[in-house]
């Protein structure tokens, strides 16, 4: 077993608990916080990836932060709007569209 | 043998932050939980040479992203909850089994892909001479700014769209 193996099983739990962050909690901030865990865990993957198959994933890890970079962006943006309507960002007390 | 070690002490650093950020209480705590494991990310990246993606992780996501996040807590007046959002046990309980059917699902995916990636690789020579020759910067700015030009100047429409699109949903709607 070499280091690339544990990478991959390093961020293989990496995504996990991200998995288990979202299920877990009521915050609508640190759902998105572990979001952005799981997408640089996915980096952690194209960066071993790359090694052995070539240098282009590590252009694809810049797409993915560009693409965390806007996601963040406009999913915090709906988190202050939402905040201002409610004064709260419990997922579970947004129930207007739930019967 | 110290490449062994370091990589040990991030790994433990990620995971550690990684599950702190789920369980700590305080949103602010929480943030700094991820900081960590960020931190702990990039030295990993250094380590499997991917010295440009290790700076970038550090100077634009534990920089920028996760501080735009801090700012939004800070904003919102979140840092004070005294009681814990974790949810209920019937929840919880579903939650880690399927976050353990997804680590299980991700090593039997990833395990494969290893196998089939040994075959025709670049290896880690190539990596070195690359990065002897090229360069950390521009190893990786060759294939984007040759094979990737287009993705590369689509993502600045993105970007664009996402600034948009923030400042009119966070905007304060006129009186």
């Amino acid at each position: 077993m070499d280091i690339e193996t544990y990478t991959l099983i390093l961020s293989a739990l990496l995504f996990a608990i991200g998995t288990a962050g979202v299920m877990l909690r009521r915050n609508a901030i640190i759902m998105f916080m572990c979001i952005e865990l799981m997408l640089n865990a996915v980096n952690l993957t194209l960066v071993v990836f790359s090694r052995s198959l070539g240098i282009e994933a590590q252009v694809f890890v810049f797409f993915v932060m560009a693409v965390a970079a806007a996601e963040a962006a406009v999913g915090l943006a709906i988190i202050i709007a939402i905040f201002r309507h409610y004064e709260l960002v419990d997922v579970d007390r947004f129930n207007l569209l739930k019967w | 043998m110290i490449a062994d070690f370091f990589f040990v002490l991030f790994a433990v650093m990620a995971i550690g932050g990684a599950a702190a950020m789920v369980l700590a209480r305080n949103p602010v705590a929480s943030l700094l939980y991820l900081v960590m494991a960020f931190f702990a990310m990039s030295g990993i990246f250094v380590l499997l040479d991917a010295h440009f993606i290790a700076a970038v992780n550090l100077i634009v996501y534990a920089g920028a992203i996760l501080v735009l996040f801090l700012f939004v807590i800070m904003l919102l007046n979140l840092g004070q909850t005294d009681k814990t959002d974790l949810r209920g046990a019937l929840y919880s309980i579903l939650g880690i089994s399927a976050a353990g059917a997804m680590f299980g699902l991700l090593v039997v995916t990833l395990r494969g892909g290893r196998v089939t990636s040994m075959g025709g690789g670049m290896g880690q020579e190539t990596m070195d001479a690359m990065l002897r020759t090229r360069g950390a910067v521009g190893m990786v700015a060759d294939p984007m700014f040759r094979s990737y030009l287009v993705p590369f100047e689509i993502t600045s429409l993105l970007l664009l769209v996402a600034i948009v699109g923030a400042i009119v949903l966070a905007r304060r709607r006129a009186p």
